[in-house]
């Protein structure tokens, strides 16, 4: 074991890391703002509005994110002319670019699913109780639907983020130089094959558990209501355990 | 539809591989699923810590890198040992062997967790009274648990199975001439990326749906016996 060009390449690593940290946050962003209409649509009644939806999602939860970053990236070199021509050739000859589109997509498709299975699991009662007050529909969403079918969501979401997190490892392939694609650099020029590999390993291991920690905290904020109070009985702490993604999340029932 | 320029036959030959690594795989993860539950639950304090080191490790650790740790790692890690031996050795590892280790082994941590729930979600009378018959602790689990276990799990393997499949995919990166590589080469002997590359995302599809329907009909077949509402 060669320790030190493992010492030697922890700051290139972590530089290789801040990119894939930076990947990583613009496609959960971007990703998600893109998933809460796709997911309204998704539940939607009306056909032309849920069966393109379904499309999209189908498409990308049922094909593997490589192929769907080697389409983007490399496919879209077959219509260079047409993209040319609509003056979007520059941003699809990026790496980056293409790296971004192709995980936001691919987030977009799994997170709706999420939130759609959110959506379906808010109690009824909710809901009719919001109608008998008056409220409009797009007033239901915005009050009641949604931030009740977020914090149902949360559990799966973190898993998501956790996925897309180390899914951007794959962007190393299209040449990137993410905490992966350094340290295939680094592997290549020193021949430390498993002592690099193992570092970025220890890496992606010690963020990873970062994210689901935040999460944790962030899910113990929001349901502090649910929660038994200070002095009670501590045997039974709700809103644990994760969902899996597309089934509907159980409802923690409040115990006062 | 889609033209591939006679190069149709790189995409079956693809497939063939892909679903044989990928069953390979299933196969490993399934044994590793049972033994990692078997931890999980066991009484040993040492086979908790292993089964949830195992699981943590995994969950992680990106694919990819597991990958390469496997494919370029095992080789230069051994070769060096055996050279503080004084022997000089050149190892290759074959790319289909560590694919299917490697994915395997990763989604054998998924298993592991579908197993655990499945065996929790059995009523633990049935093993009292497998037991007050006088059965074996082995022969209750092969009789009364084991049966059962199949019903509770299957939804979850059929998760595993089909981000299993996709898994694969990853593969192509060590050169091991599966779907995806097959469909990169072409792609780049005619020039056509993006017909190659959605031809193979259909396939990937059609798996996918296949899958899906086989599932459905299975989880029919298990809860056969089950009287319900």
């Amino acid at each position: 074991m060669d320790y030190e060009i493992v010492i030697e390449s922890i700051p290139k690593l972590l530089s290789g890391a801040v990119l894939t940290i930076e990947i990583t946050a613009l496609s959960v962003v971007i990703g998600l703002a893109f998933s809460i209409p796709i997911a309204l649509m998704r539940v939607s009644q009306n056909p032309a509005l849920w069966m393109p939806v379904y499309g999209y999602i189908f498409y990308f939860r049922g094909t593997p994110l490589l192929v769907q970053i080697f389409l983007i990236y490399y496919g879209s070199g077959q219509f260079r002319e047409e993209f040319e021509a609509l003056g979007l050739w520059r941003f699809f000859r990026e790496p980056y670019f293409c790296a971004v589109l192709t995980l936001t997509l691919n987030t977009a498709a799994y997170t709706a699913e999420i939130l759609r299975g959110a959506i379906r699991a808010v109690p009824f009662g909710e809901v009719e109780a919001a109608r008998a007050c008056g409220m409009s529909r797009a007033l239901l969403f915005r009050r009641i639907i949604l931030p009740k079918a977020f914090r149902l969501a949360l559990p799966a979401y973190s898993n998501e983020v956790v996925f897309l997190f180390q899914a951007t490892s794959l962007v190393s392939i299209i040449t990137l130089l993410d905490l992966t694609g350094i340290a295939r650099i680094i592997v290549a020029r020193s021949f430390a094959v498993y002592e690099i590999y193992i570092a970025a390993a220890v890496i992606y291991l010690i963020v990873t558990y970062g994210i689901l920690y935040v999460f944790r905290r962030v899910e113990h904020r929001l349901s502090g209501h649910l929660r038994e109070r200070a002095g009670m009985d501590e045997a039974a702490p709700a809103g644990k355990g994760a969902i899996p993604a597309g089934q509907p999340a159980p409802v923690t029932i409040a115990v006062r | 539809m889609l033209d591939l320029k006679g190069y149709g036959w790189m995409l079956w030959d693809g497939v063939q591989v892909t679903l044989l690594v990928g069953i390979c795989a299933m196969a490993l993860a399934l044994l590793m699923g049972l033994l990692g539950a078997w931890g999980k639950l066991s009484h040993s304090r040492t086979a908790r810590t292993a089964a949830d080191t195992y699981t943590t490790v995994i969950r992680g650790v990106p694919e990819l890198i597991l990958i390469l740790i496997v494919y370029y790692g095992t080789p230069t890690l051994i070769q060096g040992i055996l050279e503080s031996f004084g022997r000089d050795v050149i190892l290759d590892v074959n790319p289909f062997l560590a694919g299917f280790i490697t994915i395997g082994f990763i989604y054998g941590a998924f298993a592991t967790e579908v197993f655990r729930g499945a065996f929790l979600a059995i009523d633990k009378g049935q093993i009292e009274a497998a037991r007050a018959v006088g059965m074996s602790k082995a022969l209750a689990f092969r009789r009364i648990l084991l049966p059962q276990v199949w019903r509770f799990a299957l939804p979850g393997l059929g998760n595993v199975w089909m981000v299993l499949i996709k898994a694969t995919a990853l593969i192509s990166v060590i050169q091991l001439p599966e779907l995806l590589r097959n469909a990169d080469i072409a792609a780049r002997a005619v020039r056509l990326p993006f017909t190659f590359y959605f031809a193979a995302s259909l396939i990937y599809l059609a798996i996918t749906i296949v899958s899906m329907l086989a599932l459905q009909r299975a989880e029919t077949w298990a809860n056969r016996g089950i009287r319900r509402a």
